[in-house]
């Protein structure tokens, strides 16, 4: 027996706008400073090298790169995810933050760490890459820095969690609304996964950066990065889900296919994602073989909800396809609102998402791993999945999102279809050079148009990531153009500002089962998982731990 | 996908599965399985096997005694070798690895300073070489010809200069060379 419950609507305060419209800044302004550096590492491949012009401001490569990963990879990320989710959190329960000041004390740590991180990457005195991998030794500042952008999302996480425990005391009955839910699962994962790097930065290596202890054991640092190195793909994926469930198919005309089997693959994406980091370290000394197969078996089982995710996210589009006229087998596709740049830029991010997602099965296929670990396949895979699959739909969403917290219009939707497919383009010839670049054996991380080992026949592949990178600056100098213009742009009426797009259900959710609806015994069964799947090396490695690696700075 | 008429009895909880969908989850398990098992058997029963847990090393040490202060290649059996390998910024020492065709050589590396990579152009050998531990693979070289070995992690401002090689020889010329 259920109970079919009329849900309330809400728009968002201007002061809430305010809140998410500053995580937006930040998080943009991150993307194109970080984005400036990428082309710059793939023209190197040819051989043009821009890093000269910079100095002595930026010294090397290695320093751009350093730049480009941690501001593209982590905080234009982190900061979208927090604003992003706030808003889906608070327009899925209609009820505001329940103490939005935990909120907004979240925001104000997590942008003292930011700087705190940025000074030290500036100053050259941390150019270890946004995997810091331990014995390469950078300043405090840096790892401090970290730290307190985590503990920032940490204090914003909070305040989703007491929003979220008051709305269900307020609706004991009723389902959560999809995009509320969500949004909070993807920040309690985040909470759990980022106790590794939690661990490795405040027992390991801040201590050590400032002299109190003379060494690291640097393979414990890696099973330590590792916990969270994995579930961090999905704490960026996982919003970009959100839309493609929850928004996307409303924006395209039609329903979410499945409300239940949406929730499934989110309460499989919470207690699976994290104790899979083994599978990036297959190629690892110090960890026995057995444990790295459990790993590949786990990262099997968490491959399992992105299929998941394929069928209803296409069903659904499917829906919206013949709603609006679409007919035959791929009829229903032309029929999309392909005009729309918030909708273009969400299917072809989908797209290329399908073969990011071949691509990291090929990865975490235990011994397949040893073709392709440590080369430009791996950076060619994640530039398919999170900057593309994530990043060119949280560039979609702005397109709505910014007009709506702005209260303006869209400047040159047109423009911003060309972004979006320059995106496109440019990613699919980048992508597919790096793919073949790691096949054939080149090194992923290294300035290719310096080494002496490269043979001619990689050339033709060094020139297209070369095109391809190129293709991207002018997509992101175009996106950057669009954002500027149209949150300085005049006020619009109040009837040309989009709304946010929900997407309902093609069934009533009251008839989604209660189990999909309850955190606990969620949470437990990941907590379990993890003791179990990572318990006993974990503990061996901590037990063993042998701190006589000391620091290096050869950069 | 018509709505239910207004007097319809209210509809149980269920997950509601689309039959399509029912079939695709059938599909994705099964499609699962069948490449785990196939890693599996390729892994534990052909020996396309990643390394796994090998030795403790001081790097501070590694120079002065052990194996790793000797770096090169030994023979020590018919067909069978062992190299050991120690990796620093910005060389592999030896550069050089030199071998007869159809060799099947055991490979350790550690590295003295930084974590270091070790992967041999167009073979399976592919290891992370991390200060403390001995990375360690196996490879029979059944082709003669040249494979760079290349660092393949980020180690300082001369890693992309950083790589030796493995001269695959046919017999004869490496009796020849009195090796």
């Amino acid at each position: 027996m259920t109970i079919s419950i009329e849900r309330p609507t809400r728009e968002l305060t201007d002061a809430e706008k305010r809140f998410v419209g500053w995580h937006m800044l930040v998080a943009i302004i991150a993307l194109l400073v970080g984005s400036i550096f990428g082309p710059m590492q793939a023209l190197q491949y040819s051989n043009v090298d821009l890093y000269q012009y910079l100095e002595p401001v930026i010294r090397s490569y290695y320093q751009g790169l350093t730049l480009h990963g941690v501001l593209n990879a982590l905080v234009w990320t982190t900061f979208f995810i927090v604003g992003f989710t706030t808003l889906t959190t608070i327009k899925g329960l209609a009820r505001p933050l329940s103490y939005p000041k935990v909120n907004w004390a979240g925001f104000w740590v997590m942008v003292v760490g930011l700087v705190t991180t940025a000074v030290p990457i500036l100053l050259n005195q941390a150019t270890v890459l946004y995997t810091f991998y331990p014995p390469l030794q950078a300043s405090w500042a840096f790892y401090l820095g970290l730290t307190l952008v985590v503990v920032g999302s940490w204090v914003s996480g909070v305040g989703f969690f007491l929003t979220y425990r008051d709305w269900r005391r307020e609706n004991p009955a009723t389902r959560s609304p999809f995009i509320a839910f969500a949004g909070v699962l993807n920040m309690a994962m985040w909470q759990i996964a980022t106790l590794g790097v939690a661990v490795e930065i405040l027992t390991m290596l801040l201590p050590w950066s400032l002299g109190l202890i003379d060494a690291t054991d640097p393979e414990l640092a890696r099973t330590y990065f590792w916990f969270t190195g994995h579930p961090l793909v999905y704490f960026w994926l996982l919003p970009a889900y959100i839309s493609w469930y929850g928004m996307l198919p409303k924006q395209a005309g039609g329903k979410l296919f499945s409300d239940s089997l949406a929730r499934l693959a989110f309460w499989l994406f919470l207690i699976v994602s994290v104790p899979v980091g083994f599978h990036h370290q297959f190629v690892d000394p110090g960890v026995p073989t057995a444990w790295k197969w459990i790993h590949a078996t786990l990262t099997y089982s968490v491959f399992f909800p992105s299929m998941l995710t394929a069928f209803t996210v296409i069903a659904s589009l499917e829906y919206a396809g013949r709603r609006r006229g679409g007919t035959g087998l791929v009829g229903w596709i032309r029929a999309l609102p392909w005009k729309d740049p918030s909708v273009a830029a969400q299917l072809l991010a989908g797209i290329l998402f399908l073969f990011g997602g071949i691509g990291g099965l090929t990865n975490a296929s235990y011994n397949l791993n040893l073709i392709i670990h440590n080369t430009a396949w791996v950076p060619g895979h994640f530039h398919l999945t999170v900057a593309t699959a994530v990043t060119l739909s949280f560039m979609g969403i702005t397109y709505w999102l910014v007009p709506y917290i702005t209260g303006k219009q869209l400047v040159s939707p047109r423009l911003a279809l060309v972004q979006v497919w320059t995106w496109f383009v440019g990613m699919v010839i980048f992508s597919n050079a790096m793919h073949v670049l790691g096949l054939l054996g080149a090194p992923r991380r290294t300035p290719l148009g310096d080494a002496p080992y490269v043979p001619e026949e990689w050339n033709g592949h060094l020139l297209r990531t070369s095109i391809g990178g190129t293709i991207l600056l002018v997509s992101v100098l175009i996106y950057g153009w669009i954002m500027l213009r149209t949150a300085t742009g005049p006020k619009a009426d109040p009837e040309d500002v989009p709304g946010i797009p929900i997407a309902e259900s093609l069934r009533d959710p009251q008839l989604t089962p209660l189990w999909l609806d309850r955190f606990k015994p969620w949470l437990i069964a990941a907590g379990v998982l993890i003791v179990v799947a990572y318990g006993p090396q974990l503990w061996d490695q901590i037990t063993g731990i042998q701190l006589n690696a000391p620091g290096w700075t050869p950069w | 996908m018509t709505a239910p008429p207004a007097n319809a009895e209210p509809q149980k909880e269920s997950m509601g599965i689309d039959p399509y969908e029912r079939n695709w989850i059938r599909f994705s398990i099964v499609l699962l399985v069948v490449f785990l098992t196939a890693v599996t058997v390729a892994g534990f029963a052909m020996g396309f096997q990643v390394p796994g847990e090998e030795a403790r090393v001081d790097p501070a040490t590694i120079t002065e005694a052990g194996p790793f202060a000797n770096p090169g290649v030994r023979q020590i059996a018919p067909g069978e070798f062992e190299v050991y390998v120690v990796s620093r910024t910005f060389n592999f020492d030896p550069a050089e690895i030199v071998v007869p065709q159809g060799a099947t050589v055991t490979i350790y590396v550690t590295s003295q300073d930084v974590q270091h990579g070790f992967k041999i152009t167009d073979t399976n050998v592919n290891m992370q070489v991390v200060p403390g531990q001995v990375s360690k693979l196996t490879y029979t070289f059944d082709r003669v010809g040249e494979f760079p070995y290349i660092c393949h992690e980020y180690c300082g401002i001369g890693h992309a200069a950083m790589f030796g090689r493995v001269r695959v020889v046919p017999p004869s010329e490496f009796e020849e060379a009195g090796a």
